[in-house]
């Protein structure tokens, strides 16, 4: 399949190399990081990885199928700015081998079959235009249809992809009125929110699961720090729009680390299983 | 009209000046009235001029003109008997968000209108437009109160963005957006929003999942503000970097229009809607009455099938794709021709 020669090569780290932690500033052994599903053993940070290999360690092997592979992104706008849109995406494209920020597919997860979706946040900091919300779209359509969960990872620095302009602010109602025909049709629907996950895609699709997961201290929210900082001129609280922010404050049911995330999805799918059975 | 004056304006100003000075002078002579005729025609030619081809830049400076008229001003003049409703019934009333029940020619309506004030006070009392997570939830709760009652929803959209804060973000801005863009995607009553000047992004989009979207000929609607696109795509807060990033976000009503995203532009007065704020109110209440009486006549799961059709058409990327899930056979002609010119 297309999607393993894509997807199983792992991040290039030359043995013994060491690696300073995002999170804790430690040298660490990568090769550890790397075993540990890319997660700081020092002090549980959680680099970022790829669409690809998120699939690889969440869903069970071999059973990923991709679906709307083909959807390429469009220059709506003839949108230029230091660069034209189209070398952007041409570039992006070359660094990440994907087509755009979104990938969806269905797969099985515990054993449990799923419409299964992530986005990248390598491939334009996983910002959304027409591709991800069509794709985010058509991944709840096929839910509703198979009548199977839906389970979608996001991560967007992002938001909605300026590039695209007013298509891609309109993605965020697409995609929400897309998911309100996935819950009026009574199949269940996952969000695992993913550092980080801001902005429009946060104010859409990510927001609108029964059931919402943050990965530890993964960024979370609609206003980019940097904006609110500049906007009121002052510094913000250390642990500002983090998970365990958000679930403090009631927007996340739950914090799972990536090295349990699958077994919890597991535990959660069967408890869903008869619901979806009807 | 001596209050921020914009530079294009500049000529139209003078010449008004000159008309008044010799208004003022003038004996009824017959001469003085024949120029002062001419003037007049200049005037009207000339402003005609400078507005038939505004940039974008200039177009979003006309939607923030200082005198621009504001859903405050139109409540009081495209309806009767505005009854303001408080309050998100969790945590308080935001300033931000208007709402309330009003008529709209014979019908019962509930209004949703984002304000943002007049003098310095008021804004800044309204947060300058920026509405926090209970000015949605206030509009929410008030659309459903719509719902129940079959009562059309009118939408005013005025905002420059959701408010960036940290109480905000505490108070989840995220989730409060998102809800309104599913439930009203859902909302079993008809919804025309208008865009009255600044649509800034999902704070303006989170009252504006309609079913007819209108917006008036200055007004703008984007993604990100020109200001917001400058710094981030060029790193520059230059005008002229500005000026570009407007440009490029094709954010005027023509441009929307294009990209079926708006579906009717109101024409405004000559020289914006701040030189006849009354005539533009009787363009607005026309085009709303219009559309309120088109959906209307709409049975209920038809209109939510349009709907939905109308946001899901946007950025379907291939012909392939424009007719996956379920919404084969049910497209109408407007959604038909809506797609011819997508996916190009
Ligand atoms: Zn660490």
């Amino acid at each position: 399949m297309a999607w393993n020669l894509r997807f199983r090569r792992k991040r290039d780290l030359p043995d013994g190399l060491w690696l300073k932690c995002l999170g804790c500033g430690q040298m660490v052994f990568a090769k550890q990081v790397e075993e540990r599903n890319q997660v700081c053993p020092e002090c549980n940070f959680h680099f970022r990885i790829s669409a690809g290999e998120r699939i690889r360690i969440t869903v069970d092997e071999g059973t990923f199928e991709e679906l709307y592979e083909d959807l390429e992104p469009v220059d709506y706008l003839d949108f230029t700015d230091r660069k034209s849109y189209r070398q952007r995406i041409d570039e992006e494209q070359a660094k990440t081998g994907l087509k755009d920020a979104c990938i969806i597919g269905t797969a099985s997860i515990g054993g449990h079959k799923t419409v299964f979706g992530v986005t990248d946040s390598n491939f334009m900091m996983g910002s959304m235009g027409a591709v991800v919300g069509e794709k985010v779209t058509l991944a709840a359509e096929e839910a509703v249809s198979r009548r199977l969960p839906l389970v979608l990872f996001s991560g967007s620095g992002g938001g909605a992809r300026m590039q695209e302009g007013v298509i891609s602010l309109s993605q965020m109602a697409k995609t929400a009125a897309a998911i309100a025909r996935l819950h009026d049709a009574r199949v269940p629907y996952i969000s695992i929110l993913t550092n980080p996950t801001m902005g429009g895609v946060a104010a859409s699709w990510a927001a609108l699961g029964d059931i919402l997961i943050a990965e530890p201290k993964a960024l979370i929210g609609f206003a980019g720090p940097r904006t609110i900082k500049l906007t009121l001129g002052i510094d913000l609280p250390d642990d500002f729009q983090s998970a365990e922010f958000l679930l403090s404050h009631g927007f996340m049911d739950m914090i799972v680390g990536r090295q349990n995330m699958k077994e919890e999805l597991t535990r959660l799918l069967a408890l869903l299983a008869p619901a979806t059975h009807e | 009209m001596n209050n921020g004056n914009l530079d294009f304006e500049k000529p139209i100003m003078e010449l008004e000046r000159r008309i008044l000075e010799l208004e003022s002078k003038t004996q009824e002579r017959h001469t003085d009235l024949l120029a002062l005729n001419q003037m007049r025609e200049t005037l009207q030619n000339l402003t005609a001029e400078i507005f038939s081809k505004l940039s974008a830049w200039e177009r979003v400076q006309v939607a923030r003109h200082p005198e621009r008229p504001q859903t405050i001003d139109y409540l009081g003049m495209v309806f009767d008997d505005f009854l303001e409703l408080h309050g998100d019934r969790c945590f308080k009333d935001d300033p931000a968000i208007k709402a309330g029940l009003a008529r709209l020619g014979e019908r019962t309506v509930v209004v949703i209108g984002q304000h943002k004030g007049k003098d310095t006070r008021a804004r800044l009392a309204a947060n300058y437009g920026m509405p926090n997570p209970e000015g949605y939830r206030k509009a929410l709760r008030v659309m459903r109160f719509a719902e129940k009652m079959r009562y059309p929803v009118i939408s005013l959209i005025d905002t420059p963005g959701a408010f960036p804060g940290i109480g905000a973000e505490e108070r989840g801005q995220f989730s409060a957006i998102a809800s309104n863009l599913m439930e009203m995607a859902r909302l079993r009553t008809p919804l025309i929003g208008v865009i009255l000047a600044e649509g800034g992004s999902g704070g303006a989009l989170g009252v504006a999942v309609v079913d007819r979207l209108l917006m008036l000929e200055n007004a703008w609607f984007s993604v990100i503000s020109p200001e917001g696109c400058a710094a981030i795509l060029f790193k520059s807060n230059e005008k002229e970097k500005i000026a570009v990033a407007a440009e490029a976000l094709k954010l005027t009503a023509v441009d929307l229009i294009g990209l079926n995203i708006v579906d009717e532009v109101i024409s405004e007065p000559l020289g914006g809607a701040h030189r006849d704020p009354q005539q533009m109110a009787e363009m607005l209440k026309r085009a709303l009455v219009k559309h309120m009486k088109e959906l209307e006549t709409v049975e209920t799961d038809e209109l939510l099938a349009r709907r939905y059709n109308k946001w899901r058409s946007i950025g379907t990327l291939s012909q392939d794709t424009l007719v996956a899930g379920d919404n084969r056979g049910r497209q109408t002609g407007e959604d038909a021709r809506r797609e011819d010119t997508e996916g190009g």
